[in-house]
């Protein structure tokens, strides 16, 4: 699904998957989605919608998952254009992007940050590698990234340990080591799952004041359709390894197309309103991850199911006035 | 109608731990998990215990449980059959047919259930741990009660690892009802789990509240789902409670601080405007402050000197905050206060 833009990466038709002992799990199955220059793109699905496993293929850390087919277009400063899923994912021509071009923050930064050596020294050595400043400027550089993601103290957290900082400070941190050489994409992987409510929010707007101040593009991911709604200027929702909708927030949220969609809207406890009665909530549960079903992969949960169509056909997907799009017969095609 | 008599009385309830460090790693002083909490539930209610990680209401929880000693305080339970007892004063032999009648249900859904253990042998652990029932009649037992979570009792035999998240859970809910619990402390058991299935569990354990009149102590972080599921709420805010009251009262009008920013803060699913809020400032706290001051936007002077203690302010509704802000017009309302009157704006350093 794919919009007009400025299109900065470009995925299509992209599929990765798991050999197991059990068989294979196609984990994405003929994904296409685009990222546009200076805006947020919101990815959200439950667990084993293959919404990580898509975002890691972007710089290559898809392994043990394999690329079947697809295309991963990065283009970069220059206009040129890089088949991400072509490169060696232990190759030198990978590494340049990651970080400089494409950084990668996660759930849980301590996975991220050594704990051995300061916060300090491990964000001078993401700037070494990649060549941002040298000698005494970069004890400046490291002080004035930290500073920039409103760390209270920067100079005196450059010289702490990971595990001496708080969750969301550490989280501060880990941003400004994704920041520190300058990426036009950051993705970034649940950050805030794991944190308060509180400190979630001061990092959402952090993330959303840094990305407007340099213009760069996110690719977030979360399971929160809340945290998205805070963050994201478009928002994509993943089933069982497709997109099945995708469409500015506004609309997604005042206007969602997908069965799917309207069934995750409406299960969520509202803390801004009582939902009277029971909370409505979507039949069944999640597939077998070796068998798949046929036809539209949502079929057998969908209250709208078509017998006949959804189950035999994959559904194509349909480009509406309002600038979403959809994968679903219920729209455009035949049974519109 | 909610019995006249609360069916669990807490009272005064603290716990700390000492804080180790330096050199020899010797004692450097005390961390108050939880400091003078009272509260009561009666029979049939769920109460809501919210509060970030760290402000304590799991280890209040388990002190409940009795999976954690309080140092001090009261934990009254009264039914038909024993009348009112102080678990606290209660010996484990004494505590043991308290057990059955309350049970817990834990978050986690992959690490609470052991994986060498069949389904059978896990729901029916609570039965052989008060001491009673032969094979037969657990096994009877453990079909009912998987039924009723919703599972087939052709699971029994099977090993947790067979299992999604959601059906986990649900079998964590059949192994707290074996022993038929009056009282259930829920700590998290929704937040592991995706939304859709969030949801279903969500109406399971309405349901079986409704069919068994089952009163719940449902500890969570998130806030929309202690809206729908609770009919009191408790906020913890570093060991104490800061506020009580009917679920409409706090959510329609929150009078500490602390509740009005976690309201303001929860994420709801709807795209908003975007603003910057400044990161809450560190301030060191005096000793004796209240525990909000170092990041109340109202904070006065008062605020770094005494605690304030949870006094009444309507029926039903209690909160430990010096001022009486009617929250609902941050801007414009005047404190009402002890010492100066001053307007909210203005109270901000």
């Amino acid at each position: 699904m794919r919009s007009e833009g400025n299109t900065i990466l470009d995925i299509e038709d992209l599929t990765i998957r798991f050999s197991m002992r059990q068989g294979l799990v196609t984990a994405v199955d003929g994904l296409t989605l685009s990222l546009e220059e200076g805006r947020v793109l919101g990815v959200v699905g439950e667990s084993g919608c293959g919404k990580s496993v898509m975002s890691r293929a972007l710089i290559r850390i898809e392994a043990p998952g394999t690329i079947e087919k697809g295309r991963l277009r990065y283009i970069d400063r220059n206009g040129r254009e890089v088949a991400i899923e072509k490169l060696d994912p232990a190759g030198l021509d990978i590494r340049r992007i990651r970080w400089k071009e494409i950084a990668m923050i996660f759930q849980e930064p301590m996975a991220s940050f050594g704990p051995q050596h300061t916060i300090g020294e491990q964000i001078s050595e993401a700037m070494e590698l990649h060549g941002i400043v040298g000698g005494r400027d970069r004890r400046e550089a490291v002080v004035a990234s930290l500073d920039s993601v409103r760390m209270p103290r920067p100079r005196e957290t450059a010289d702490q340990y990971p595990y001496q900082l708080s969750g969301g400070m550490r989280q501060r941190a880990m941003i400004a080591m994704a920041l520190s050489c300058g990426p036009r994409i950051l993705i970034a992987d649940e950050p805030t799952t794991a944190l308060d409510v509180s400190t979630e929010s001061q990092i959402l707007d952090l993330l959303r004041e840094r990305q407007k101040a340099l213009g760069m593009s996110i690719l977030y991911i979360s399971h929160n359709l809340g945290v998205v709604a805070h963050i994201a200027d478009d928002v994509a929702v993943m089933y069982l390894g497709r997109v099945v909708e995708c469409a500015p927030v506004r609309v997604l949220f005042a206007a969602p197309k997908h069965p799917y969609t309207l069934a995750l809207l409406r299960s969520i406890p509202r803390v801004d309103r009582d939902i009277p009665g029971r909370l409505e909530v979507l039949s069944g549960s999640l597939p077998d991850p070796f068998s798949r079903p046929a036809g539209c992969v949502f079929h057998q949960r969908c209250p709208e199911c078509i017998s006949g169509l959804c189950d035999r056909v994959v559904p194509p997907c349909v480009r509406l006035d309002d600038g979403s799009t959809v994968a679903c017969h219920l729209y455009g095609g035949e049974h519109a | 109608m909610p019995d006249p008599q609360p069916l669990l009385e807490v009272t005064n309830l603290s716990k700390s731990y000492a804080l180790r460090g330096g050199f020899f790693d010797r004692i450097q002083g005390n961390v108050h998990a939880v400091d003078r909490v009272s509260f009561s539930i009666h029979r049939g209610q769920t109460f809501g215990l919210v509060g970030e990680s760290g402000s304590g209401k799991t280890t209040t929880g388990r002190m409940i449980v009795r999976v954690i000693e309080p140092d001090s305080g009261e934990i009254a339970f009264r039914d038909e059959e024993c009348g009112r007892v102080d678990l606290v004063k209660l010996s484990s032999r004494q505590i043991r047919p308290l057990r059955k009648k309350i049970q817990m249900i834990f978050q986690d859904p992959y690490s609470s259930l052991d994986p060498r253990m069949t389904v059978l042998r896990i729901v029916g652990e609570p039965l052989r741990a008060i001491g009673s029932t032969s094979r037969r009649a657990t096994r009877e037992r453990v079909s009912e009660v998987l039924e009723m979570v919703g599972l087939s009792d052709e699971y029994m035999n099977r090993y947790p690892h067979a299992f999604s998240g959601g059906q986990r859970q649900r079998i964590g809910i059949a192994r707290a009802l074996v022993t038929q619990p009056s009282f259930i402390v829920a700590d998290e058991a929704v937040s592991a789990l995706d939304v859709s299935v969030q949801a279903q569990i969500l109406n399971l354990l309405r349901d079986l509240q409704e069919r068994f009149r089952l009163t719940y102590l449902f500890i969570a972080h998130d806030l929309g789902v202690v809206r729908y599921l609770c009919d009191t709420v408790a906020v913890m805010y570093s060991g104490r409670l800061v506020e009580i009251a009917e679920k409409p009262a706090l959510y329609g009008n929150p009078k500490h601080p602390y509740t009005e920013s976690l309201l303001a803060a929860a994420p709801r699913p709807e795209p908003e405007k975007f603003t910057v809020k400044p990161p809450s400032a560190e301030l060191d706290l005096g000793r004796g402050g209240c525990a909000y001051f170092p990041r109340c936007p109202y904070r006065r002077d008062v605020c770094s000197r005494d605690a304030p203690q949870l006094r009444k302010v309507e029926a039903g509704h209690s909160v430990a905050c010096h001022f009486d802000l009617t929250l609902t017009n941050a801007n414009s309302s005047a404190i009402r206060g002890s010492e100066n009157m001053q307007s909210r704006g203005s109270a901000v350093h």
